[in-house]
């Protein structure tokens, strides 16, 4: 692939996404994009894959070349294939084989060679099961190494992988990185790939460019800020893409993330699980008997693998799901006067007591402002309004969103979403928070600032639950993990501790 | 006929054919039986899903036609005894059927009291009566609801989409852009159930998950509704992104596709079998002197 002096500025913006791209990379070549956010790199694997829209001014404008195997990108389809981050949006059909012929039908391959290639891209991702297996029972690891196959089976000469492993936990970060590595090896294609964990494809590629933001620092205006080999490129940047919120293995980099942090003595116990089973409603017992406390000033890591329940725990936990087994024991010291079971709490009662972060922000954003989402709860509670403005003031301040108080929520950038919807549960200063995979797909910078949060939270007293597989975390936060196995039929369910009150003539005969 | 399903369904699956056309074998593994759990293969879910389209609009059409008990009451038995044929467990099948069960006997009820007033008055309040007209009405509605809509659910439940728009694209020649991104959307309808049930619960962690007034109830549902419809349209967005980036959608190009859409004889007797069922349905009642046409 070859840019030369290439810009594009989306439709509607005023500032060009990539200005004056000068790269070239040669066939068989693996190249790790870097760059902070902004800096065009997932516009420029759109525009190689030929995706950018044409025509319209209103759509886009774009200037200089950018050449694909010679001929302008998207002249042809199928030269370059992309897959992207979110495992969800890529699977198009409903069973594997369809899923993966998808590409070349489109590429009008004759039939009788379609299934050949299928057969060989699911091969070379190692996704070994049958072609009529259904996709929606694929894990995120399974799915983006179908997507990766689908991009296979169109034999491109340029793969694209934009964030491909953000959404996935460890084992499948590893899992997709190795099918990536396989398949080059078998096809021979050249590599862009654009992710912030570098530890993750640093052994892998042998080329790293680094990506300025358009008119940002440097002055020259250069699009490209650094190019090299991996260990060259790391060793003479590593504190500058640390300072971009580039994920920089220790050895490059002379500065620690987040500065050294005594945890303080756990105090009394706020919160706890008895033989607690749990399912979402309606479906499977995703937790059989779950036993664990969760003291004030002091954060527990739950971890295990996919499927393992721990969104479900969690959220049963923060009072939203009803026990199906065991109980959900508040101790008075969290329950402030109500019973002990959150799950019988009203929903306003949850906001001074239990906040929940989300995995995905969001779901639990619900105004029209980023002030009004953080004034919300307060509101809600009758809080006084100045308090209430000066508590926003002040939240607002401390996730450097003051610039942002008038934006819609929807409109921030994904580190944004993620400090705002931490903060919208602490707003209300609630005394146990749970949290759902708060750092999946953060950058160093937007992780930094999560870890000093969360260790004010401990710091003041607060019981955190945090559902994670970020080990970084769990070490940064000096959590105590509660490892959680998939569920094992054989474990008999315990009773409900706080059975349903009972009706009708149950509740006659309980009388007499 | 499920070790035929089985080795049929081997012919994507596993065995590497090379060449050939491996489609009209991957038929009977239904997405949405998937789902109810175990389709068994029988020949009307191996049936192209376009023969199976076109006998139970047969079925609905002749019985539309007319309202009678008669006709009627006689597709429905047959229907019943062909019921096996959709490859659903009993339990499943009625679950599926549950719908079409419960609406039948309200939509009867509402006839028998207001329908047309024949013959003799039974029940009377008012404007409100019961005639012997109005009640065979009533059970002829009933008889009708059950008629056309049991083979209509149970058509669906063994019809695969991925094969339905292969038929539509393929035989009926419709536009492949619209059928391939119709059957791509539907797969996201799955996933927004789960995605509102979230919502759901994300809304009582804000605190707005108490019964308050109808107003405020109305107001955090309709919040809701707007954070459903942005993140649908995000995925949207991406998935349409994805499927471009792997050449979907080039206006004016061709395609070719893996699975071919093949009629066979059994095709054919699919519509015969439905169209059977409807005719004898309709001869019954001439013969018996109940067909009443609906028009004129």
């Amino acid at each position: 692939m070859l840019a030369r002096g290439w810009s594009w500025r989306h439709g509607g913006r005023r500032a060009q996404a990539v200005a004056g791209l000068d790269l070239e990379v040669e066939p068989g070549e693996r190249v790790l994009l870097l760059g902070p956010s902004g800096s065009g790199k997932s516009t420029l694997l759109a525009g190689l894959v030929g995706v950018l829209p044409e025509g319209d001014a209103e759509d886009g404008e774009s200037a200089g070349e950018l050449l694909v195997g010679g001929a302008p990108a998207g002249a042809r389809r199928g030269r370059a294939g992309l897959v992207l981050q979110d495992p969800e949006s890529q699977v198009v059909l409903a069973r594997v084989g369809d899923d993966v012929a998808f590409g070349p039908e489109n590429l009008e391959v004759p039939r009788e060679e379609i299934w050949p290639r299928v057969r060989a891209a699911l091969d070379a991702v190692g996704l070994d099961v049958p072609l009529d297996h259904p996709t929606a029972a694929l894990s995120g690891g399974q799915k983006q190494r179908l997507a990766l196959a689908g991009v296979l089976a169109m034999r491109p000469g340029l793969v694209l992988l934009d964030e491909p492993t953000a959404n996935l936990d460890p084992a499948g970060v590893v899992e997709v990185r190795d099918a990536v590595v396989r398949a080059l090896d078998a096809t021979g294609a050249t590599l862009v790939v654009v992710e912030h964990r570098v530890a993750v494809w640093a052994d892998v590629v042998d080329r790293v460019v680094v990506l300025g933001r358009p008119g940002d620092e440097g002055g020259d205006g250069a699009a490209v800020v650094a190019d090299g080999p991996p260990e060259q490129v790391l060793a003479a940047h590593g504190d500058d893409l640390a300072a971009r919120g580039v994920w920089v293995p220790p050895r490059f980099r002379t500065r620690p993330l987040v500065p050294a942090w005594r945890a303080p003595t756990p105090g009394e116990d706020l919160l706890a699980a008895r033989e607690l089973a749990c399912a979402r409603p309606g479906g499977p017992v995703a937790v059989r008997s779950a036993d664990l406390v969760l003291p004030a000033a002091s954060c527990t890591a739950l971890t295990g693998a996919n499927g393992a329940g721990k969104t479900t725990l969690a959220l049963t936990l923060a009072g939203l799901l009803e026990p199906v087994g065991g109980a959900v024991v508040a101790t008075g010291a969290l329950a402030d006067g109500l019973g002990p079971s959150p799950w019988r709490w009203r929903s306003r009662d949850l906001l001074r007591r239990v906040g929940t972060v989300f995995q995905d922000p969001e779901h639990q954003l619900v105004a029209a402002t980023v002030e009004d989402e953080l004034s919300h709860g307060p509101r809600l509670l009758g809080r006084p309004e100045e308090e209430v403005r000066r508590r926003t003031a002040e939240l607002l301040e401390r996730l450097r969103l003051t610039a942002l108080a008038r934006a819609h929520p929807f409109t921030l950038s994904g580190g944004e979403k993620r400090r705002l919807s931490v903060a919208t549960a602490l707003a209300t200063g609630p005394r146990a928070v749970v949290l759902d995979e708060p750092t999946f797909g953060q950058d160093a910078l937007t992780w930094a600032e999560l870890v000093e949060l969360l260790r004010e939270l401990v710091d003041g007293g607060a019981a955190l639950l945090a559902v994670t597989h970020d080990a970084d975390l769990v070490e940064a936060l000096g959590a105590r993990t509660h490892h959680l196995e998939p569920p094992d039929p054989a474990v008999p369910l315990a009773p409900r501790g706080d059975p349903p009150p009972p009706r009708g003539l149950a509740r006659w005969r309980g009388r007499r | 006929m499920s070790a035929g399903a089985a080795s049929g369904r081997g012919t994507t699956g596993g065995a590497p054919t090379g060449a050939g056309t491996p489609s009209a074998s991957t038929r009977g593994t239904s997405t949405l039986g998937g789902l109810a759990g175990d389709v068994r293969s029988t020949p009307l879910t191996r049936a192209n899903p376009l023969a199976t389209l076109l006998g139970g609009l047969v079925i609905a059409v002749a019985l539309l036609l007319t309202v009678d008990v008669v006709s009627a009451g006689v597709a429905l038995a047959l229907e019943l005894c062909l019921l096996p044929l959709v490859g659903l467990a009993p339990r499943t099948l009625l679950v599926r059927l549950l719908p079409v069960l419960v609406a039948s006997v309200p939509a009867g009820l509402v006839t028998t009291v207001i329908g047309r007033d024949s013959g003799e008055v039974l029940l009377g309040a008012g404007p409100l009566t019961v005639t012997e007209g109005s009640l065979g009405l009533g059970v002829a509605i009933t008889l009708r609801v059950l008629a056309v809509g049991i083979p209509g659910v149970a058509l669906l439940v063994a019809t695969d989409p991925t094969d339905l728009a292969d038929g539509l694209a393929q035989r009926l020649h419709l536009p492949h852009r619209f059928v391939l991104g119709g059957l791509a959307g539907l797969r996201l309808v799955g996933l927004l159930v789960a995605e509102w049930r979230t919502l759901a619960l994300a809304r009582r962690a804000r605190g707005l998950g108490d019964a308050g007034g109808p107003l405020a109830g109305t107001r955090v549902v309709a919040g809701q509704v707007l954070a459903l419809l942005v993140i649908a349209l995000r995925r949207a967005m991406r998935l349409a992104l994805a499927m471009e980036a792997r050449g979907f959608g080039v206006p004016g190009a061709g395609r070719t596709w893996a699975r071919a859409s093949t009629l066979a004889p059994r095709d054919a007797g699919v519509v015969a079998v439905c169209t059977a069922v409807a005719g004898l349905a309709t001869a019954t009642a001439v013969v018996a002197g109940t067909w009443a046409p609906v028009l004129g």
